[in-house]
């Protein structure tokens, strides 16, 4: 048996009201922070994915999204880092589709099969921009979801996968584009989601000899709800039980990892022997069979999306979102932050992306970042690794400035004392000023710092827990 | 290792007005404040055998001063260690004429922080990470991470601790009144402490020392020649320097409520000077006021106030400049302005005019041993420096 081992997921804390785009629409969506992307959102998934797991054992990465922050670089190098893989794994980008998600589930799946890789990570994130004033820019939201793929205490095995690879213009952004472009939406609704859907459904079912009837549940991740329902009912699936919310008016559509994430909604609640019919789109369908086995008894604590969902900060003032997305020119003030250096940046991978301090063998002193020279006892004898990316800590004391220039202000710098031992200053981020307090726990948040030269600098800030 | 006590004299020393000064390059700054020094030493340019030049963004090497003083072919070297620069460039000097290897040498801070829209742009170089993914903590934060941290365990609401923090602000603006050099001279009171612009919480805009253009100089002999310049030189009694080691940051058990570097560094000041009880026997003290809260912590740092005590000198006006030890009688940082490499000679400058009874209506009565203090870079790793001053005998 081949399947899911283990899920993950993030949404950002914050919400757009969709009032603030215009007065008629309703809902929210889920809006990532100033300092977050598809890769800062991907590494918290996986972190999720990946509590109670040994990271070590992780023999492959797949990352997918349609938002890179770079059109050339492997964005799965980064994640990996900063969730501390090994490095003898295969690893690669899965881009361009907002189906990539679902086919790089079938290549997980395909690998553990064959016995060619043990445990695979496919994680799924997107960032997408709808032009001011679009239909994208209503309907996208921002998150990501992460699967552990192996052979071993499978929860809910993927017993079927059927593809469709179809050519149309319907959905897709051009080399220079920063907006989603888009064909007409009777046309996409027809010959894209309507037609390309019932043909990837029909083989699957052909191909594997099922039936609707064989489905608790359908999962038809459409980036749009209407198109979603009208599927479910002419397979004669009951759209009030037997379709998958779409979670539109919580979080909107997550583009790659749409797929993923309401795949994982429908987990939260399964029961063993339940089956569902996960179906993504873009430029043609993978539709699948999820079958949920006893293994749901065990399954991973902790990790909800219902949970993120709930957690939230919703924003009604459309000029924050405007700023964050950098959809308004603005003007910063002259405070460089210095070079971006790539030689320094990759010396000092393990402080800043894997988040590493050090033990010293000799005293024991947590220290960070990595010393060449015990702080405490001055020994140069010998140091063992700390990850400190997935531990809590307490605010020792904080500072809240006004005047630096930071892309939100006011900006709060923590010091934090980790359990354990150990300490380390740091921004904090996704924080509201009277919520500040001596000695709250925090955790540790993947976020980008800046953007310089065309390098997207990348480290770790501290949060309020959420959940 | 022995004192640098009665080895060495200031004869002469120079300062210019602090301040927005647009008109001014670091050429003119230079040549006004080593100028005036040269005048009040009784000496000429060609007589500096040796010299010290501290700036932080207004020079990278010693042909800076050459170039403006037109000093040719002298040994010049730059000096630089953020806020105590300037002190450090006055000690090698010393140094130097202690050991005999020249006779007259010469100390100037400058800078020009307003040529800089962000005034001294946080570029450090260290000691953090040398990629510098985390954006530097501007000083204000650091202190502010104290000030938070010390009304916490004091027990202090946030009003409350920055009322006192208030009195410290409101005492430096009554000196730098009194002091036409001065880049601020502004009467100011406890309210408008309060309801001024917040700068980094809990630190308001009258919390922090402005940034400043200026210049100090100090011309320097071996004590036993000083005597053929002036009659009323200004000995120095002791120096204590020293570097953190990044302690505050890499250990989690530093509190946040004191800065060990002040206490090691004012230790051997004190040891070198022969000072046992500095609240009676030092007269004047300028302090590093960079932050009010820096003031506050100073105050038993350098042995001012007995431990616990420094709020009640405060409410007491212990430190005030008709009070028993007078401190930043020239409007402090806070008023004088900061100009960083150039603050430490000035400190130095008002004990130096204090010593000689020439402060006028700053002049502290029975001004004998005067003490200075600077410290600069981040917490954890500042450059703490302590200096100390008398009357010759």
């Amino acid at each position: 048996m081949s399947g899911i081992i283990s899920w993950g997921s993030y949404i950002p804390l914050w919400r757009l009201d969709r009032k603030a785009i215009s007065n008629n629409l309703r809902g929210e969506k889920a809006i990532a922070g100033f300092d977050e992307d598809s890769i800062t959102m991907a590494v918290a998934a996986t972190i999720d994915c990946l509590k109670g797991f040994d990271r070590q054992k992780v023999d492959a990465l797949f990352f997918c999204t349609t938002t890179s922050p770079y059109k050339e670089k492997l964005g799965a190098a980064i994640v990996a880092t900063a969730v501390d893989l090994r490095k003898d794994i295969i690893s690669a980008d899965f881009s361009n589709s907002l189906r990539a998600g679902t086919t790089a589930l079938k290549a997980a799946i395909d690998g553990v099969k064959s016995g060619s890789l043990d445990r695979v990570l496919v994680v799924a994130s997107d960032c997408r921009l709808g032009a001011p004033g679009s239909n994208w820019e209503i309907s996208c939201g921002d998150g990501a979801a992460a699967f552990l793929i192996g052979t071993s205490e499978v929860i809910a095995e993927i017993e079927a996968f059927y593809s469709i690879c179809d050519e149309m213009m319907d959905i897709w952004r051009a080399e220079d584009d920063r907006f989603i472009r888009s064909s007409e939406s009777r046309f996409i609704l027809h010959e894209g989601f309507a037609r390309v859907s019932r043909e990837a459904i029909a083989g699957l079912m052909r191909s594997f000899h099922l039936k609707e009837k064989d489905f608790n549940k359908a999962i038809f991740a459409l980036p749009d709800p209407r198109a979603q329902t009208a599927l479910a009912k002419s397979f004669g699936f009951d759209i009030k039980t037997q379709l998958q919310d779409s979670l539109f008016n919580w979080m909107g559509e997550t583009g790659a990892a749409y797929s993923l994430m309401l795949l994982e909604a429908t987990l939260e609640d399964a029961k063993e022997n339940d089956r569902f019919l996960l179906l993504s789109y873009g430029n043609g369908s993978d539709v699948m069979s999820v079958k949920v086995s006893r293994g749901i008894e065990k399954r991973p604590e902790n990790r909800s999306l219902k949970k993120y969902i709930e957690s939230k900060k919703v924003i009604e003032d459309y000029k924050t979102y405007a700023r964050w997305r950098e959809l308004l020119p603005f003007v910063k003030p002259p405070r460089p932050l210095g070079l971006a250096s790539p030689t320094a940046l990759w010396r000092e991978l393990d402080q800043n992306i894997r988040l590493y301090g050090v033990k010293c063998k000799t005293c024991g002193t947590v220290q960070y970042p990595p010393q060449e020279i015990c702080t405490r006892c001055h020994s140069k004898g010998g140091f063992e690794k700390v990850r400190f990316s997935d531990k809590r800590g307490r605010l020792f004391t904080y500072s809240v400035d006004y005047i630096s220039w930071a892309p939100e202000m006011p900006s709060v710098t923590a010091i934090i004392n980790f359990e354990g031992g150990g300490r380390i200053q740091s921004l904090m981020a996704d924080t509201k000023i009277d919520e500040i307090k001596i000695d709250m726990p925090v955790e540790m948040s993947f976020r980008k710092m800046d953007f310089r030269e065309g390098i997207n600098v990348y480290s770790w800030k501290c949060v309020p827990i959420r959940h | 290792m022995e004192s640098i006590k009665d080895k060495v004299a200031i004869i002469g020393m120079g300062c210019t007005k602090f301040g927005e000064l647009w008109e001014k390059g670091p050429y003119d700054l230079i040549v006004d404040s080593c100028y005036e020094a040269f005048e009040d030493a009784g000496v000429e340019p060609k007589d500096i055998q040796a010299a010290w030049f501290a700036s932080l963004v207004s020079g990278f090497t010693g042909s800076r001063l050459s170039n403006a003083l037109k000093l040719e072919y002298k040994p010049i070297t730059r000096v630089e260690n953020f806020c105590s620069g300037g002190i450090h460039a006055l000690a090698n000097a010393c140094y130097a004429v202690a050991s005999g290897v020249c006779d007259i040498a010469l100390a100037c801070g400058v800078e020009k922080l307003k040529d800089r829209a962000s005034g001294f742009a946080m570029v450090n170089p260290e000691p953090v990470d040398s990629s510098k993914v985390i954006p530097e903590t501007p000083p204000a934060n650091m202190f502010a991470h104290i000030a938070i941290r010390y009304f916490h365990d004091h027990g202090w609401e946030i009003e409350e601790g920055r009322r006192i923090l208030a009195q410290i602000s409101v005492k430096s603006h009554n000196n730098g009144i009194l002091c036409p050099k001065a880049h601020l001279q502004q009467k100011i009171s406890v309210e408008d402490v309060l309801k001024a612009l917040m700068i980094v919480y809990p630190l308001g805009l009258y919390d922090c020392c402005g940034l400043s253009d200026g210049s100090a100089a100090a011309i320097v002999v071996r004590a036993d020649m000083a005597k053929d310049f002036r009659d009323d030189y200004v000995l120095v009694k002791g120096f204590g320097f020293c570097s953190g080691a990044g302690q505050a940051i890499l250990q989690d058990d530093y509190d946040f409520l004191h800065i060990q570097e002040n206490i090691e560094a004012a230790k051997m000041a004190y040891l070198q000077a022969g000072i046992k009880n500095p609240r009676d026997e030092i007269d004047v003290a300028q302090v590093h006021d960079c932050f009010s809260i820096h003031e506050l912590i100073l105050y038993e740092e350098l042995g001012f106030s007995p431990k616990g005590k420094a709020r009640e000198d405060v409410e007491a006006g212990t430190f005030a400049l008709d009070g028993e030890l007078p401190v930043n009688t020239d409007g402090g940082l806070k008023c004088f302005g900061h100009p960083l490499s150039a603050s430490g000679l000035r400190m130095i400058y008002e004990i130096y005019k204090q010593l000689q009874e020439k402060a006028g209506p700053r002049q502290v009565k029975n001004a004998k041993v005067g003490l200075t203090h600077n410290a600069g870079g981040m917490i954890g790793s500042l450059n703490a420096a302590v200096g100390i001053f008398g009357r010759r005998d």
